[in-house]
């Protein structure tokens, strides 16, 4: 086994995933309605900064790292500069350890972010705890001019003081619902154990 | 899973995920500020009944960057001394409210003792001549952080097999990881029943030298001359220690290991210690690293299974 096999939804010695499966009910975005919302946010972030100078994308381990990705992309395209893009892993700045079930992806900020705008990048922002802790983390590395927040839906049921700058979707859930995001699509749907259902395993 | 007491427990695939844990907080200890507050509000006592700076340090320092607190008992300046039982020491320590125990006990099998009486999570730091599973998994990551493949990988343990916690914790987890082992002793140091190890067996180390890719040399305890299971450390040095001679025989991509503390001009000429081949000081700093993701992994895995419960 690889050790990237280690990461999806097992149990081995340490990692703990819930082992459930996401079965989805409603696609909500496809990839050209994702494609076009990375558009209007890169524009988004190009108006709020006056550009790109000073400002650097930083993605949330793992949903948030291709939509930073993609974003980046977006930002060079239109301007022709390239925008340093990094990925943040907060698992150690969580407030409680117990949930943390998968095993961490490393950190890779390879720029200083000190005096930079960071635009931190998730897919789903839902309670606002894994944000909470990512601010700790990019924090550590320096201190940014700003943080502004980028995600792809924003589900509501926030337990924290933190809103989004920018936004893909606007997506009411139910507190039971899941939401699923890759470049490709974005799913509405539920989460069941493992044993009932069809669909595949994975998580948000 | 809540304790860590021998590699075996683990299998490969729970080595594999120490290592990938270990992957982030090698990036941990690279940042300006090298901490995290994962376990913060946590306390990790480390038991050390045997003497040992260098694991203790190194489990204070994985425990430090992790924010946990850390309570430290010696036996020598304990209530061992005035007789208190292993049994009794636990529970005490165990009252004043600690997340995780790490344990170095003279007696083979005092941590598996010591996790049946304690709810907190016990890290095995060393026993007798049973396990040291720490040592091995910083010895694995120092090989993985090279690039190399354990498949077929072809490593050769030198030394003191007979009585070394080392060598069979390192011989479990490089064979369960695919490697090669051969060990390389004189037959007084050999155990009985050598064969059980799973390992090749050779008195030769210059009949294995030019075949191996890691070279992992053992420390040779000063004791073992008393009970004259080798006739001088002079004799030993010449038959198996690393000399400038077998070190031109080594082929240049090999790695050569320790755990230290080294004895100079016994298992390894001091002019062979700055060889560029030589790993022993990364096998310091990823044992920082290596204990970092086992206290984090062992203490998160207990909390969440409280949490499931």
């Amino acid at each position: 086994m690889q050790d990237a096999d280690l990461r999806g939804p097992r149990a081995v010695a340490f990692s703990r995933d819930t082992m459930r499966r996401f079965v989805p009910r409603t696609e909500v975005l496809n990839a050209a309605d994702i494609a076009r919302a990375i558009k209007r946010m890169a524009h988004e972030i190009l108006e709020r900064n006056s550009g790109l100078d000073d400002v650097v994308i930083v993605g949330l381990e793992r949903g948030g790292v291709p939509i930073a990705e993609a974003l980046g992309e977006a930002l060079e395209s239109i301007e022709g500069i390239a925008v340093p893009v990094g990925s943040v892993d907060a698992s150690f700045h969580r407030d409680d350890i117990s949930t943390t079930s998968i095993l961490p992806e490393v950190t890779r900020i390879p720029f200083s972010v000190s005096d930079k705008h960071v635009v931190l990048c998730d897919d789903v922002l839902f309670t606002g705890r894994t944000v909470r802790a990512a601010l700790d983390a990019v924090t550590d590395f320096g201190r940014p001019r700003s943080i502004q927040l980028a995600v792809m839906v924003d589900r509501g049921h926030r337990e924290l003081p933190i809103r989004p700058d920018y936004i893909g979707k606007n997506l009411p859930t139910g507190r039971d619902e899941m939401v699923r995001v890759s470049l490709e699509s974005v799913e509405l749907g539920s989460r069941v154990p493992l044993d009932e259902g069809t669909g595949t395993g994975d998580q948000t | 899973m809540k304790d860590l007491l021998t590699i075996d427990q683990l299998g490969a695939d729970g080595i594999r995920e120490i290592m990938v844990t270990s992957d982030s907080f090698a990036e941990v200890c690279q940042r300006p500020i090298p901490k995290v507050p994962a376990l913060r509000g946590k306390t990790v006592a480390l038991m050390f009944f045997e003497n040992s700076t260098r694991t203790r340090t190194s489990f204070e320092t994985a425990a430090k960057r992790l924010s946990a607190d850390i309570m430290n008992f010696s036996a020598a300046s304990s209530s061992v001394n005035k007789g208190e039982s292993l049994r009794d020491t636990v529970e005490t320590i165990e009252a004043m409210g600690v997340d995780a125990v790490v344990v170095r006990h003279g007696s083979s099998g005092a941590p598996q003792q010591i996790s049946r009486w304690a709810a907190s999570s016990v890290i095995n730091a060393g026993d007798g001549w049973h396990a040291h599973p720490t040592q091995a998994l910083l010895d694995v990551y120092t090989i993985r952080e090279e690039g190399r493949s354990f498949e077929g990988l072809h490593i050769a343990i030198v030394g003191d097999i007979a009585h070394s916690r080392v060598a069979r914790s390192n011989i479990e987890a490089f064979r369960l990881l695919g490697a090669e082992v051969t060990v390389v002793a004189p037959p007084t140091l050999l155990p009985p029943h050598v064969e059980a190890l799973g390992a090749k067996v050779s008195n030769d180390l210059d009949a294995v030298l030019n075949d191996t890719d890691v070279l992992y040399l053992l420390r040779m305890q000063h004791e073992r001359m008393d009970q004259a299971l080798v006739p001088s450390l002079g004799e030993y040095h010449r038959a198996f220690g690393l000399t400038p001679e077998r070190a031109r025989r080594l082929s240049d991509s090999a790695l050569i290991m320790h755990p230290g503390p080294m004895n100079r001009g016994i298992e390894i000429s001091p002019e062979v210690i700055d060889d560029p081949r030589v790993r022993v000081l990364n096998q310091v700093t990823n044992g920082v690293i290596v204990r970092m993701a086992v206290l984090y992994l062992v203490i998160g895995s207990a909390a969440a299974d409280r949490a499931a419960s």
